[in-house]
């Protein structure tokens, strides 16, 4: 199976996990910002994206999704070490060359270091209660999520975690987006900055709308 | 006290018996040049002296000296080819350096480029991935007149472009991975943008993308070292090619 055998493989699933990632934080996201402007509309909207069927499809599709990507940056960072064993005594990176590109992997430990402590602080109080069936304490416990997010955010270390963990995603971004481009094959010289562009205005409006919705929660709390 | 036309540098070489030996880094100070000398003939003149007491010379590679033939190498103060951008080690000069300045040569180090003595490392990989497609082999009878097949300047252009690689192996130094995405992206792409290499395009990038993996060279993630890098600016638009074709290739299995 070439996509498993063949480095170019490889780096085709990275793209195709990355970019259905970055598609759903945009949903989310998007999700998201209605919680800075109606609590009620929010808290429908988590209603309906409770433990019904098709969210629980989405879910299972995006752990998926998540898991194959990490699978895969492991994998390749793992092939990669064995194609230089031995490193250099003093290695400089030319001014084209950015930090990003390099420490993709670190970045991404720390995505997933935050993503386990977004889990913590939501999903495992909301979806998860309702997945294993357990009693709320009082009706629309585990769908208010406008009331968790004023709870979470209260706590001003709780909202520092958060903007650094947006931090390390920007930067993530805006090299993972244009070079999953690169790596399916739809680059060449004229799109290449277009690219980079479109990365970094995606990842910039991404993180700073998971950045209002934090500070707005603090805010209201 | 040098003067205006001559300088000392100290030359901080990784030495290496043979590839299975383990190397250090030796140091060689105040080697007299002058900063319109080569750093090739930098080396060279180290070498006189080292051969006059009777040690052993650095051993390099190294033979037009003209920025051409893609065989000289040399990681020197961190980067391939030295500092200067889009050139290789044999048209770096020593005006590049400050008097009295360490510089730090090492070998290459990839996987896939073992050291056969001290600075000199085996590239028989680029090689081996070149003969498994990187060619024409079909007969093409006469030499057609000029222009009897149309080809776009902007094809030409970039297909002359990517033919400037001269298979020196900076990409493969330069990356964090130690991948050779550059260099076989250009081969595909020299033989790809021109109708007569489109006939065995499909065989050929999946010949070529297969050896290089089974050489043991790493996985691309786009850090651009090797554009940035590579002595004839190859892009990495290149890679981004050679990508689709792969794809595509693979999609008509």
């Amino acid at each position: 199976m070439w996509l498993i055998d063949s480095s170019i493989g490889r780096k085709v699933i990275m793209s195709v996990t990355g970019l259905f990632l970055v598609l759903f934080l945009i949903f989310h996201m998007s999700m998201n910002v209605v919680a800075i402007f109606s609590s009620e509309t929010y808290n429908d909207i988590c209603n309906f994206l409770g433990a019904n069927w098709y969210a629980l499809a989405g879910t299972m599709v995006l752990a998926a999704g998540v898991v194959l990507h990490i699978v895969f940056a492991f994998l390749l960072s793992y092939r990669n070490y064995k194609a230089r064993p031995i490193g250099y005594s003093t290695q400089k990176n030319q001014k084209e060359v950015e930090g990003a590109s390099q420490n993709m992997l670190v970045l991404g430990i720390i995505v997933l270091m935050g993503l386990c402590m977004h889990l913590i602080h939501f999903w495992a109080k909301m979806q998860l209660q309702e997945i294993i069936g357990a009693t709320p304490d009082y009706e629309g416990q585990f769908t208010n999520g406008a009331e968790l997010i004023r709870i979470t955010f209260s706590n001003p270390y709780v909202c520092l975690a958060y903007i650094g963990w947006f931090i390390a995603i920007w930067f993530h971004l805006t090299h993972g987006i244009w070079s999953a481009f690169q790596s399916t094959g739809l680059n060449n010289k004229v799109w290449f900055p277009r690219l980079k562009m479109c990365a970094n205005i995606f990842s910039t409006i991404i993180v700073l709308g998971f950045t209002a919705v934090v500070i707005a929660g603090y805010i209201h709390s | 006290m040098a003067t205006d036309n001559t300088m000392k540098v100290n030359l901080k070489v990784w030495r290496q018996a043979d590839s299975k030996a383990k190397g250090e880094f030796k140091l060689y100070e105040n080697v007299e040049t002058t900063p319109d000398t080569s750093f090739l003939e930098t080396l060279d003149i180290l070498n006189e002296t080292l051969v006059e007491k009777g040690e052993e010379p650095i051993v390099f590679d190294h033979d037009c000296r003209e920025g051409i033939c893609g065989m000289c190498s040399l990681f020197i103060n961190g980067h391939p080819h030295g500092p200067a951008q889009g050139a290789t080690t044999c048209q770096l000069y020593m005006r590049r350096f400050k008097d009295g300045e360490t510089i730090t040569v090492e070998p290459w180090r990839s996987a896939a480029f073992p050291v056969i003595k001290d600075l000199m490392v085996n590239r028989n990989a680029f090689d081996q991935i070149q003969q498994a497609g990187g060619y024409v082999s079909f007969n093409c009878g006469g030499a057609q007149d000029a222009n009897a097949i149309p080809i776009s300047k902007v094809d030409a252009d970039e297909a002359m472009d990517s033919a400037t690689c001269i298979g020196c192996g900076a990409c493969v130094a330069a990356c964090k991975n130690g991948s050779a995405m550059l260099f076989v992206s250009a081969k595909v792409s020299q033989f790809a943008l021109l109708p007569q290499g489109r006939v065995e395009a499909v065989k050929r990038v999946k010949s070529m993308v297969a050896k290089m993996d089974e050489l043991g060279f790493g996985n691309c993630t786009n850090t651009r070292a090797c554009e940035a890098e590579c002595p004839k600016c190859i892009s990495i638009s290149n890679i981004a090619r050679m990508n689709r074709e792969f794809i595509c290739a693979k999609f008509k299995d």
